[in-house]
């Protein structure tokens, strides 16, 4: 317990002290992760909307797969993404391996099932609220997902908040796509799993707590705007 | 086929985003390279060195020896830098690499905890001190992950005539992890463990392990460097590459190696053309 | 009156025999967990006409109007929007108001702007209906807040003006006022009024007999999914022929249900 109190001590002290190579890695871990979630949600949102509002043959199966595909683990990910994007893969020809577009790549794969599927049951639930007066006034498919989207915007803004959650904490993707560079695909996650494996566990620690913060803030300030919405009765 | 969709229509946001810069790829290569070169430092201290002289920026991914062999397969890096002899020469026969050279050497040391259960202490023969570890049933943990550091260990123990397999999972346990963190293992639950010097000297969670055997032949570790083969790859910088690895085996080159230092101690020994 | 050409054997019965039908409903049947809810049910509605259906709780009076309104498909029978089957158009040509609003996480003016806009209303126009509704609703002031903080009165006021500004020929409320005060149900009593006198034809499942006498030029009673008795709302409500429709009156009620006739 000693020992940790120390580490946790020198850990502030590293963050008071924020140097250039800090800001460096904390700005790289929030580009790949704010674009990747960003690009989750073009993605994520309306194939999750859709999926929530209309019958079709096999919606219990893609369901089934969205919320399974929540679990996949990072390295696994990774390896997908590695594999498709290696010189040998598919997508070797784009040339993105080791570049933070590789990890960002690797993270939408990560997040878009996250963000479907959570937004499906968010947006099922309003629907079932709406799908009668929808009917009623005659909505067209595109305006009911994109009203649906719209009147659930809070709680979607959640789902987000969730898949960015997973995805500024998670290692096993990004250091196999990313390769952990530094200077240039060099994150927080990855530098964490770096500074313990050369037993720096101050420098390691005082990531993690970095980390923590950036994650208190981004969800501080979704729950502050969330508050607000249900003070309008819009949540 | 939605696997290939989605990176796709990923990458066309990307561009769209302006976050990737396909022409940015230019002047950079990509070195495969084991771990224990990059935790304990060489590459911090020589790769400034080699940009400053020809502009070109190196990347290194650090990985296991066993992982970097099969990037390096899949064309995923312009150069091989790592310490598995046989393998580096597999590497090259097979094709994917133009010709191996060694670049430096050190060695592995057996660490432990300094109340030394099995009494190894100041042992020269490391096969030896193995199976005095063995006969003691000390716990002993093993990278376990094929790594170059792994497959000596393995020989050793060999060597020593123990079946490592019937003790795994009692008295020997196989971590599958990265020199470090094995060596954070080791410490958390007082165990033997073989590192390479140069990782071990740069280590700063020692958790009381010393240095209890060092100095055997056997121990010796060889780095090599293999330039990836264009013909088989055509997206190798071959050119670039060239002359990272040029640079490394020249005068200038061995000589950063060998006036790197970490707490005063040399950790690499440059043995090019030797 | 012409109306006492009823027969329980034969409810199928025009309610009021002048013009062609705006919606017809012919053999009409919905059947749900093995059970049949809906019985056979032939309705008229003639344009401009107000039309209440009574009757006691699990009657099917909400679920005869999505029948009519064409949000459920029947088990058997069908529906005829002006003589032909209804479809999407038909739908369009009407608008239902529900028990509790259902309005969107928008802001009050949002909420019309989205039933006009989705059927795909000019600018210019929209924007001349937006007006009138926001008019007619009194609601002027609370343009710009969130429509789900408005008083339950409010809100209900607000769905009416919403279903109105559809221009609807015909306009179904479900029990629009069953959960608010006389103030605000004089309100929607007014806006319904108003609309009929427009030219909108109405049909009004209610259980206040109140306001079944003032707002209904028809009555339709339901009972255990079948047309029982319909007439002059104002005859059937002062001297009911049919048993249940009495009982129901008189409160000594509800026959068809188990847990109600325990009580």
């Amino acid at each position: 317990m000693e020992s940790f109190w120390r580490i946790l001590g020198e850990a502030v002290g590293l963050i008071l002290a924020w140097d250039s190579d800090l800001i460096e890695i904390v700005g790289l871990s929030l580009r790949v992760t704010l674009s990747a979630v960003a690009i989750s949600c073009l993605i994520g949102l309306p194939l999750g909307a859709m999926v929530g509002a209309f019958r079709f043959p096999g919606r219990t199966a893609v369901i089934v797969m969205l919320n399974s595909l929540m679990g996949l683990p990072p390295v696994v990910v990774g390896l997908i993404a590695y594999l498709m994007l290696s010189a040998a893969g598919p997508l070797g020809p784009l040339e993105l391996l080791y570049t933070p577009a590789a990890m960002i790549i690797a993270q939408t794969i990560l997040v878009t099932p996250i963000v479907a599927a959570l937004s499906r049951q968010v947006v099922e639930d309003c629907y079932r609220e709406y799908a009668e007066q929808f009917d009623s006034l005659g909505v067209g498919p595109f305006d009911r997902v994109a009203a649906l989207l719209w009147d659930a915007r809070y709680s979607l803004l959640t789902v987000a908040l969730a898949g960015f959650g997973r995805a500024v904490a998670e290692v096993g993707a990004v250091i196999i796509v990313g390769g952990n560079i530094n200077h240039v695909t060099r994150v927080m996650t990855t530098t964490i799993a770096l500074e313990t494996s050369k037993g720096n566990l101050e420098l390691a620690l005082a990531l993690g707590v970095v980390l923590l913060a950036i994650a208190v803030a981004v969800n501080g300030a979704v729950m502050t705007l969330r508050a607000s919405a249900v003070r309008m009765a819009y949540a | 086929m939605a696997g290939r969709i989605l990176p796709s229509l990923a990458a066309i946001a990307l561009m769209a985003l302006g976050l990737i810069h396909p022409a940015a790829a230019d002047r950079f290569i990509v070195v495969q390279s084991t771990t224990s070169t990059q935790n304990s430092g060489l590459y911090d201290h020589i790769l400034p060195l080699f940009r400053e002289r020809t502009g070109i920026e190196v990347r290194v991914v650090a990985v296991g020896t066993g992982q970097a062999l099969r990037n390096a397969a899949n064309g995923d890096g312009d150069v091989l830098l790592v310490h598995a002899r046989s393998d580096e020469e597999r590497f090259v026969s097979d094709g994917h690499g133009i010709s191996r050279a060694d670049v430096m050497y050190n060695d592995f040391v057996i660490v432990g905890p300094a109340k030394d259960p099995a009494g190894v202490a100041g042992m020269e023969d490391a096969v030896a001190a193995l199976a005095r570890i063995a006969e003691a049933e000390a716990p002993f943990v093993s990278r376990g992950d094929d790594s170059g550091t792994h497959k000596v260990e393995l020989e050793l123990w060999e060597e020593a005539g123990i079946d490592i397999a019937a003790a795994s999972g009692s008295w020997y346990r196989e971590t599958g992890s990265g020199m470090g963190a094995a060596l954070n293992t080791a410490g958390g639950m007082g165990a033997y463990a073989m590192a390479d010097r140069a990782t071990w000297t740069s280590f700063a969670n020692r958790n009381g392990q010393r240095i209890l055997v060092e100095g055997d032949p056997r121990l010796f570790n060889q780095y090599g460097i293999v330039l990836v083969n264009p013909d088989k790859h055509p997206n190798v910088k071959a050119g670039l590459g060239r002359l990272f690895v040029d640079w490394v085996l020249s005068e200038e080159g061995q000589a950063a190696i060998a006036a790197y230092r970490v707490d005063g101690q040399q950790v690499f020994f440059p043995n090019a053309g030797g | 009156m012409p109306e006492a050409a009823f027969h329980m054997a034969a409810p199928a019965l025009p309610m009021a025999a002048d013009g062609p039908a705006l919606l017809s409903a012919r053999g009409l049947c919905f059947d749900a967990g093995g059970k049949r809810l809906i019985d056979g049910v032939d309705i008229d509605i003639r344009p401009g006409r107000r039309t209440v259906v009574m009757g006691a709780n699990g009657a099917g009076k909400s679920l005869l109007l999505r029948l009519l309104h064409g949000l459920i498909r029947p088990t058997a029978g069908e529906v005829l929007w002006q003589g032909r089957p209804l479809d999407r158009e038909g739908r369009l040509a009407q608008a239902m108001v529900f028990q509790r609003p259902v309005l969107l996480r928008r802001s009050v003016l949002a909420n019309l702007r989205f039933a006009l806009s989705v059927r795909g209303l000019p600018g210019p126009e929209r924007r001349a209906r937006e007006a009138e509704a926001m008019e007619r609703s009194r609601l002027g002031d609370l343009a710009g807040r969130p429509a789900r903080v408005l008083s339950g009165g409010e809100q209900q006021r607000l769905a009416v003006v919403r279903a109105l500004a559809c221009a609807p020929g015909l306009l179904f409320l479900d029990e629009p006022t069953a959960s608010l005060d006389p103030g605000s149900t004089h309100a929607i009593e007014q806006l319904v009024g108003d609309a009929h006198e427009s030219g909108v034809a109405i049909v009004l499942v209610t259980h206040d007999t109140g306001q079944a006498r003032r707002l209904g030029d028809d009555l339709v009673f339901l009972h255990g999914g079948r047309v029982v008795e319909t007439g002059r709302a104002a005859d059937v409500l002062g001297a009911p022929r049919s048993e249940a429709a009495r009982a129901w009156l008189e409160g000594r009620l509800d026959l068809g249900s188990p847990s109600a006739s325990r009580a």
